[in-house]
């Protein structure tokens, strides 16, 4: 009994000595990022491998923060990232309810038509999105971004809200039926506060899609330097200045800190939506 | 008896109008995601089948009418041609690569009992809610000749001259599979576990005392029960893996010469950068469109045939 004890022990300890190998492996090119910010250049290209800083500087951050416009990219990208999160969470909780409580003609086909749209590729349709942007007038613009940002159908966050609503117990809708509720008076008292869990899914789920979005803010803000969101910054900034790589290691920093964070407080809500998504 | 009529028909009035109200309530909840999809998604691919079929640079307001003749230029495009295949050769080296990666870590972490688990899912998963384009620019240097991983091989006396992983056109794409699986492993990592979790305890307890190791529990009794799952799970994946395009454009830019040149990659040249002349709106189109119908085709079969596999499993 003892001997397979201490057998397991030692089961347990190689076990986790492999994950922390993988684990420090699978981290490093963010070590990598975070101390290259903090070093001299000349540190930097004098010692590849090591991922303490020496001398710890500040320049980096500050010069990138200030002079290569990431105090700009980085407002930009926390306003689109914040309206875009209000539209989404609109639609997606009201649109959720309809789909999840009721039968109304022509639900199956609005669901098929959602469905089936998960296939098509963001570049297929990015010209035309494009061209509808500048048609408003709203090209090199944050509510162009913001407006583009919001596209689509959300089909993941449809099914979760959906699927959640479906589970409510009719009771509960009765009750307030009994009590005079209309139904938007049904949805505003009742159902929306017990939406909650699913609604901090869905804000968390697009905060980090929209801060981390690529092709629609690059096409969007081609013309325009000064409303590049983080992610599109730091590849001009690159492809401006292909030999500042403490710079570009600082910018990247700053423009994956906050999600990162954000993250890790809040992880059981994202993994949740991850996990929904499958399921359904 | 004409009495109760009347009542029955007051009372299925009264349904019908409350049915009238609950539809048009229905439409108006559903009124803003339908205006946002229509504008964003609906009328984009209509317009892009429009486009498509004109010769266009988007800056004049003017465009000839091409008929299929950009389609026409694109089949005889190897450019195209070249773009195509890569990005399905990226997503044949990706799936079953991302698959296995994924579903060894899950296994591993798929352990209640394990202290530390949480923290090991936030290492795993770190690299997925990183932006793709930063993921990208920052391996430039991490997988360059004087980077880290040439450093460390070099240190080690694998290597003597620093290996080329991103401007060598015969190990590029291999090496943006290679990062592509490390960023996007955490995703699939929790479908497994999500998968996983549907597996009974009860079968874990009895593999054990039936004397299964941990390998044998995995590959006559885990495995059978998750294959359902994984068929989702490896359509999500492919799908995903057509439609790259972050990671591609700020690590490679498809270079060098193309190695690395994805559909995602061909229309973003065609339509918005100026290293070819004038953007051609039209013949991006087409590629775009030609891709598309290729992708929700191979959809298609993805669910027929995972459909098939499991109506067979059922027998």
């Amino acid at each position: 009994m003892k001997q397979t004890k201490s057998k397991k022990t030692v089961k347990t300890l190689i076990s986790h000595a492999v994950l922390i190998v993988i684990g420090v492996l699978w981290m490093y090119p963010f070590l990598w990022m975070a101390s290259a910010s903090f070093k001299t250049n000349d540190e930097f290209f004098a010692n590849r491998l090591s991922l303490i800083p020496e001398t710890f500087t500040l320049d980096n951050i500050i010069r990138i923060w200030t002079k290569a416009n990431f105090s700009t990219y980085f407002i930009n990208t926390v306003i689109v990232t914040i309206f875009s999160v209000i539209i989404v969470l609109v639609m997606t909780i009201t649109a959720g309810y309809a789909l999840g409580r009721y039968d109304f003609v022509g639900k199956k086909v609005l669901l098929s038509i959602f469905l089936a749209s998960i296939t098509i590729p963001l570049v297929s349709t990015i010209i035309p999105t494009y061209q509808v942007i500048r048609s408003a007038g709203l090209v090199g613009t944050r509510t162009g971004l913001i407006l583009a940002q919001s596209g689509g159908a959300h089909v993941i966050f449809l099914m979760l809200f959906s699927g959640y609503f479906q589970g409510i117990p009719n009771e509960l809708e009765d009750a307030a039926k009994v009590d005079g509720c209309s139904f938007f008076k049904t949805f505003w008292y009742i159902m929306m506060p017990l939406g909650k869990p699913i609604s901090i899914t869905v804000v968390i789920m697009q905060t980090i899609w929209t801060w981390n979005a690529f092709l629609l803010p690059l096409v969007l803000t081609l013309n325009n330097p000064s409303s590049r969101t983080l992610a599109v910054g730091l590849y001009a900034f690159k492809g401006e200045n292909t030999v500042d790589w403490t710079g570009i290691a600082a910018g990247g920093f700053i423009s994956v800190i906050p999600i990162i964070l954000l993250y890790i407080f809040l992880q059981k809500y994202f993994v949740d939506g991850i996990a929904g998504a499958v399921k359904s | 008896m004409r009495a109760q009529a009347g009542k029955t028909q007051t009372i299925s009035a009264r349904k019908k109008r409350e049915r009238h109200s609950v539809n048009l309530w229905c439409w108006l909840f559903m009124s803003l995601t339908l205006i946002f999809y229509i504008v964003f998604q609906g009328y984009p691919i209509i317009c892009s089948i429009q486009y498509s079929l004109l010769d266009w640079s988007g800056l004049t307001s003017s465009a000839d009418f091409a008929g299929l003749g950009n389609y026409l230029e694109l089949i005889n495009d190897s450019l195209f041609w070249n773009a195509f295949i890569n990005s399905f050769k990226y997503t044949l080296l990706l799936v079953p690569c991302q698959l296995v990666v994924s579903l060894i870590l899950a296994y591993i972490l798929n352990n209640d009992r394990m202290k530390g688990r949480v923290v090991y899912r936030t290492m795993f998963f770190l690299p997925v809610i990183t932006t793709a384009s930063i993921v990208g620019i920052i391996m430039i240097f991490i997988f360059g000749v004087s980077g880290p991983v040439n450093a460390l091989l070099q240190t080690l006396h694998i290597i003597d001259e620093p290996v080329q992983f991103l401007s060598d056109g015969s190990i590029a794409l291999y090496t943006v599979v290679g990062i592509s699986v490390w960023k996007d492993c955490g995703t699939y990592m929790i479908y497994w576990l999500a998968g996983l979790s549907g597996v009974s305890k009860d079968l874990y307890e009895a593999a054990a005392i039936d004397g299964a190791n941990r390998r044998q529990t995995f590959f006559h009794i885990v495995l059978p029960l998750i294959v359902p799952i994984g068929g989702v799970i490896a359509i999500l994946c492919a799908i995903n893996s057509l439609k790259v395009f972050d990671i591609v454009k700020t690590m490679t830019e498809g270079g060098p010469y193309y190695a690395t040149d994805v559909i995602g990659t061909f229309v973003y040249r065609q339509a918005f950068s100026s290293e070819m002349g004038m953007p051609r709106l039209g013949y991006a189109s087409a590629a775009a469109i030609l891709f598309g119908i290729t992708v929700i085709v191979i959809g298609i079969i993805l669910n027929i045939a995972k459909a098939k596999l499991n109506s067979k499993s059922q027998i």
